[in-house]
């Protein structure tokens, strides 16, 4: 009895050291906003760079003027998904943003955003794809341009296609930015293993990291679904 | 009105329209009958270029519009297209499926284009479906809302690409219905289908196609009283 009762007080006692002692939690909550702020700028420049790509990519198919930068396009798309995150951020940062002086976090996003266009770009297109050929038809038909036609009758129709895609691809993004760490980012990852070379005790905080990444994840999920489900109760009323 | 000249439509090695001429006035109600896959489809879509020719010349009210500087759009404006899919924009109510190209285009303001849309939909009796979304609509409901839009854009000229083959059978008479009346408003028509008591009925000129060629064409009562083509004959014999 006494053995459970004092492992039960280490572990606790482990975990007190990990988040409340000389009040550790604000490297988390710290750690948390920067993994947020890269979160939140590299899916805005990933869904920039995705939609633009795709409709590129489904766009000059049939000009023939214009197939270079298709081939531009797909060559970015390969090569982005055709290589580790991690050398790609470490290829920018040592590459691109030798300056003594440049943000870490803003790399990390840049570099985050550049890799999840790639994959939205996929996504996306599968999504334009996936609508009915005569509907672009109709729409050509009735003296639409081409742009019109996108715009105003496949995108909107695409969008909700792709929707839980989309959400899936932003979920691992978020997870991904854990990588950055490895530019000196100070994100939720690298604050766990701050935590964790001053206590001498790495296994607590990077548990307690990971609940935060589950928290962030499962709410996302959540949110995801009430904007799915309203999407859906637009067709019915 | 539309002159087509030496319409040749290749897809691959597959020779889909080959060398067709052909004049159709304005006012003439033209229907296109022929086996399926005979290329008639095709060269329907290509009058409005949904398929580009693989040579010839098509022209539209005196613009060549197989000419590489040719506003397609500009033109396709004065020819409205009917699917047989109908084709409705299923993310947009029926009003805007109505007014979204007119406004667009910047043909008419909102208002205006509402107004239109809410007298259209009254002329067929559907204006209570007005925010209804297509999904919402029988199929025979659909074709004449896609009517009614193509109509809203003022085409000089309407194309219908087989209009009642996707419709339960049930509701080929309202959509029939409406195109009879389109006809009896002075519209030039061109229709692919295979209703032959249509194209008895409301034709002023019928045209076989098959192996993209145009074997035969006539006004519509000797053309079915009295069939030239040995393949006419045949395929009259078989759908009639």
């Amino acid at each position: 009895m006494d053995t459970i009762r004092d492992w039960f007080i280490s572990l606790a006692g482990r975990y007190y050291d990990a988040f409340i002692t000389e009040q550790r939690y604000q490297y988390y909550l710290e750690g948390l906003l920067i993994t947020l702020e890269i979160s939140l700028i590299a899916i805005i420049i990933g869904a920039l760079i995705g939609i633009l790509v795709a409709i590129i990519r489904v766009s000059v198919v049939n000009i023939k003027g214009l197939r270079w930068i298709g081939i531009i396009c797909g060559c970015y798309v390969n090569v982005i998904r055709g290589t580790p995150i991690m050398l790609q951020l470490l290829i920018i940062y040592n590459l691109i943003f030798t300056s003594r002086n440049t943000n870490e976090i803003v790399v990390a996003a840049v570099c985050f955003g550049i890799n999840s266009g790639a994959y939205v770009a996929e996504i996306v297109r599968a999504g334009i794809e996936s609508v009915d050929k005569g509907q672009a038809e109709a729409g050509r038909s009735l003296g639409l341009n081409a742009n019109q036609a996108m715009f105003y009758i496949i995108m909107p129709q695409a969008i909700k296609n792709i929707l839980p895609a989309l959400g899936n691809e932003f979920i691992v993004l978020i997870k991904e930015t854990s990588v950055a760490s490895i530019i000196a980012v100070t994100d939720l990852t690298k604050a766990a293993q701050y935590i964790g070379s001053r206590t001498w005790d790495v296994l607590p905080p990077f548990i307690i990291s990971a609940l935060f990444y589950l928290v962030i994840v499962l709410g996302l999920t959540k949110l995801l679904g009430i904007f799915e489900r309203r999407m859906r109760q637009g067709d019915n009323s | 009105m539309i002159t087509v000249k030496n319409l040749k439509k290749q897809f691959g090695n597959h020779l889909v329209l080959d060398d067709i001429d052909e004049t159709i006035e304005q006012g003439e109600k033209v229907v296109i009958i022929g086996p399926s896959g005979s290329g008639k489809s095709t060269f329907l879509r290509c009058l409005n270029l949904l398929e580009i020719p693989t040579a010839g010349e098509i022209w539209f009210e005196g613009n060549n519009i197989t000419a590489p500087k040719t506003d397609i759009n500009q033109l396709r404006q004065k020819m409205g297209m009917v699917f047989q899919q109908f084709n409705l924009f299923p993310h947009l109510t029926v009003r805007q499926n109505i007014t979204l190209a007119p406004v667009k285009l910047g043909l008419m303001n909102k208002e205006a284009a509402n107004r239109k849309a809410a007298e259209l939909l009254e002329r067929i009796g559907l204006r209570e479906k007005a925010d209804a979304y297509p999904r919402q609509l029988s199929g025979g409901q659909k074709q004449r809302i896609a009517i009614v839009r193509a109509l809203a854009m003022n085409p000089d000229v309407m194309l219908f690409d087989e209009p009642t083959s996707a419709l339960d059978p049930e509701m080929v008479g309202e959509v029939l219905e409406l195109m009879k009346e389109l006809a009896e408003s002075g519209m030039t028509m061109v229709v692919v289908t295979h209703e032959m008591g249509f194209a008895r009925e409301v034709a002023t000129r019928v045209l076989f196609i098959e192996e993209g060629k145009i074997k035969e064409q006539n006004e519509p009562k000797a053309f079915f009283d009295t069939p030239k083509h040995p393949r006419l004959k045949e395929f009259l014999s078989k759908v009639l």
